[in-house]
């Protein structure tokens, strides 16, 4: 049985083929009890594959995963009855009201007669739909069948929350009231909650950790404060400098600057200069523009945000496979390699 | 498959902890909860009530009929079956309007394909299944709580229909019921129940494997009206285009073979196996199916046949169609259990 300092969420050598595509390649990732983890990557990095590997909706092609101590695979249904599911795209039965929407889940999960109504009120006055428990789920927005959605999830008491994409095409309001009902819950009750987005600063502000996840493969994992040091102390500093008339390829001053130092690359674009340095030099790259005539608009200097680490994991590993793309292609790359 | 006894174990082992805790509560499995749910869909659904509509109107209609020529039916002393006056009402009539059982074995497949095209398939697209299949409940529970839901009200809709035919009866008639009659009568509901079940594991079978509820629908129709009108057709083709063109020359053996022979290639399709059976069942004199020899003919009594007698000649296609139905509900476990669930 699980001990109490086993992960409750251990994956491993998790593998997913579609045909000859590695939808999941190879994952291992352990998650404990209690925790708040950030599973993120862009469209179709495998995410959502792999929370149905955790619930045992699809089966891996190699690897196990182990939830609350089960084999997903070989015992889905004990897996299921502790771990509450909230799909992306979550539907209801439109001919059934809020409460007898989630009354059906309840009985689905065993709950005794006499209990399930209270029960579903409560959940329901949880998730603030109190007011609207007797409303067809035709006419709920977005952002309600999305708390709708969490309801279902709570009214078995899971020791594990999954939720896929929830904050999708909610409200910026709404997405902070339900991350914070999310977090409180996580807290009080100790429950496991995985997020799975691509909406990094969403999940910045709950997660205690993230791993992020391209292509099939978890390219890093840790807290964010881990993951922006790691990033500084790779990257170095970058400078973004406009001039007010676009630049000529090749830029005639580019070995003024390539032979400073701390300029480790001088990325050209347009009306823009980035500067990639391993100190912070702005001041200096300023006064040498002014003296070579640029006429500057703008200075910008980054810091690194959840966002940026997860581009930069992200567009090293298209770099990996396309060494000699222009960077402004990423993007569209990005899109094309969608999963159906 | 293996999770199976361990699941089980686990399922067992809640129950005593929540018969422990709740002494006096019921707690209803998954299964009947959904089975519940999917009767009470079917019961709102504007689908059903059209159907059921329909086949009421035809039921009526039939039953006017019927009850207007029975008198000339039963005093008809040369028929072998004027005795069986409640199996009169199911099958006399004046040549205009089809007998009821007609009626069922053309309207049973649209009631079968309207219950069962969108069982899975709507389910899925609009991202209920894959919330259904996140809660501990089996996946074939719920493709079987489809099917058994729908068969459900299509038997209790018969039933129905016929206990209402049969006490009409009583009151119109005052003529006691032969119990040999009930059997019939029974026997013919069960047969048009399973004739529906048919299309409905034919139609639930659709939905799993076509995404789309109005593909499968369509399908569904189209395999309806290619063997209720088509197959008969190029079955015709077919024999014209293989038999002797001189029926004359064949021995009377050759003949039988051949008329044997074009009636198993007709046999194929679901809607003659229902009329073969139920045409013997509501008609005690019928013998055979097939074509019957003078010699056979020879020493026969006409007389209606006792009602084991009708089951046995029937029973090829009574067995035929509950392996139709079998091999179409088997077909879509397979393909369903181990698919990805995705919304």
């Amino acid at each position: 049985m699980l001990q109490m300092n086993d992960p409750i969420i251990q994956l491993k050598g998790l593998t997913k083929c579609y045909g000859k595509k590695k939808a999941v390649n190879g994952l291992d990732l352990a998650i404990r009890r209690g925790e708040i983890f950030g599973l993120l990557g862009p469209n179709g990095a495998g995410k959502t594959t792999t929370i149905l590997m955790m619930l045992g909706l699809t089966e891996p092609t190699e690897g196990t995963a182990y939830v609350c101590g089960f084999n997903a695979t070989r015992e889905p249904i004990a897996v299921k009855r502790t771990v509450g599911y909230m799909p992306d795209s979550v539907g209801f039965y439109d001919s059934m009201t809020a409460l007898e929407n989630l009354l059906y889940i309840g009985r689905l999960n065993g709950l005794p007669e006499h209990e399930v109504k209270t029960r579903a009120t409560e959940t329901l006055a949880l998730v603030g739909l109190a007011g609207d428990m007797n409303r067809s789920t035709s006419t709920f927005s977005r952002g309600m069948k999305q708390r709708l959605g969490l309801a279902d999830v709570l009214i078995k008491k899971p020791a594990v929350i999954i939720l896929d994409e929830p904050t999708l095409g909610i409200d910026p309001a709404g997405v902070r009231e339900f991350l914070t009902l999310i977090r409180q819950l996580s807290r009080q009750h100790g429950i496991t909650v995985l997020i799975s987005s691509h909406h990094l600063h969403h999940v910045q502000q709950i997660c205690d950790r993230v791993g992020i996840f391209v292509n099939g493969k978890l390219e890093v994992e840790g807290n964010i404060d881990t993951l922006s040091g790691n990033l500084l102390d790779r990257e170095g500093y970058s400078t973004t400098v406009t001039l007010v008339r676009p630049i000529i390829q090749p830029w005639p001053l580019m070995p003024i600057f390539s032979e400073l130092d701390a300029v480790k690359e001088v990325s050209v674009q347009n009306n823009c200069l980035t500067f990639f340095c391993t100190r912070d030099i702005t001041p200096s790259i300023v006064r040498l523009l002014v003296e070579n005539g640029c006429d500057i608009t703008g200075v910008h200097q980054k810091d690194y945000s959840l966002d940026d680490i997860y581009q930069k994991y992200f567009e090293n590993n298209v770099a990996e496979n396309t060494t000699h793309e222009k960077p402004a292609s990423f993007l569209q790359r990005t899109f094309f390699k969608e999963q159906p | 498959m293996k999770s199976l006894p361990v699941s089980f174990k686990g399922l067992s082992l809640k129950n005593n902890r929540s018969s422990n805790r709740y002494t006096v509560s019921h707690v209803p499995s998954p299964f009947r909860v959904m089975v519940r749910k999917e009767i009470a869909d079917h019961i709102r659904s504007w689908r059903l009530i059209v159907m059921v509509s329909l086949v009421l109107i035809t039921f009526v209609v039939a039953m006017y009929v019927s009850l207007s020529g029975i008198s000339n039916a039963t005093s008809n002393l040369s028929d072998p079956d004027h005795t069986f006056l409640y199996l009169k009402l199911l099958t006399v009539t004046d040549n205009v309007v089809p007998p009821f059982h007609v009626f069922v074995s053309f309207l049973g497949p649209l009631l079968g394909i309207s219950l069962g095209f969108d069982a899975i398939n709507t389910e899925q697209s609009n991202g209920t299944l894959v919330r259904i299949m996140a809660q501990p409940v089996y996946r074939d529970n719920f493709l079987l709580s489809k099917f058994m839901s729908a068969g459900m009200v299509v038997t209790v809709f018969f039933t129905s229909l016929i206990l209402l035919m049969v006490g009409g009866g009583l009151l119109f008639t005052g003529v006691r019921i032969e119990p040999q009659e009930v059997l019939r009568i029974f026997t013919f509901t069960f047969f048009s129940i399973i004739y529906v079940a048919f299309w409905l594991a034919l139609s639930i079978l659709l939905s799993v494997r076509l995404k789309q509820g109005a593909a499968a629908a369509l399908t569904a129709i189209g395999i309806w009206i290619f063997l209720t009108v088509f197959y008969q057709l190029l079955v015709k083709l077919l024999v014209r285009a293989i038999l002797p063109a001189d029926p004359g020359m064949l021995s009377q053996e050759q003949i039988i073979g051949y008329n044997n022979m074009i009636l198993d290639l007709l046999r194929i399709a679901p809607s003659q196996l229902y009329t073969d059976a139920t045409t013997t069942l509501l008609m005690p004199s019928v013998r055979s199916l097939g074509p019957v020899s003078m010699e056979d003919m020879a020493g026969a009594v006409p007389a209606p046949l006792p009602f084991k007698e009708s089951l046995m000649i029937v029973w090829p296609q009574v067995s035929g169609l509950v392996a139709a139905t079998t091999v179409c509900f088997a077909w879509s476990y397979y393909l369903f259990m181990r698919r990805e669930i995705r919304s």
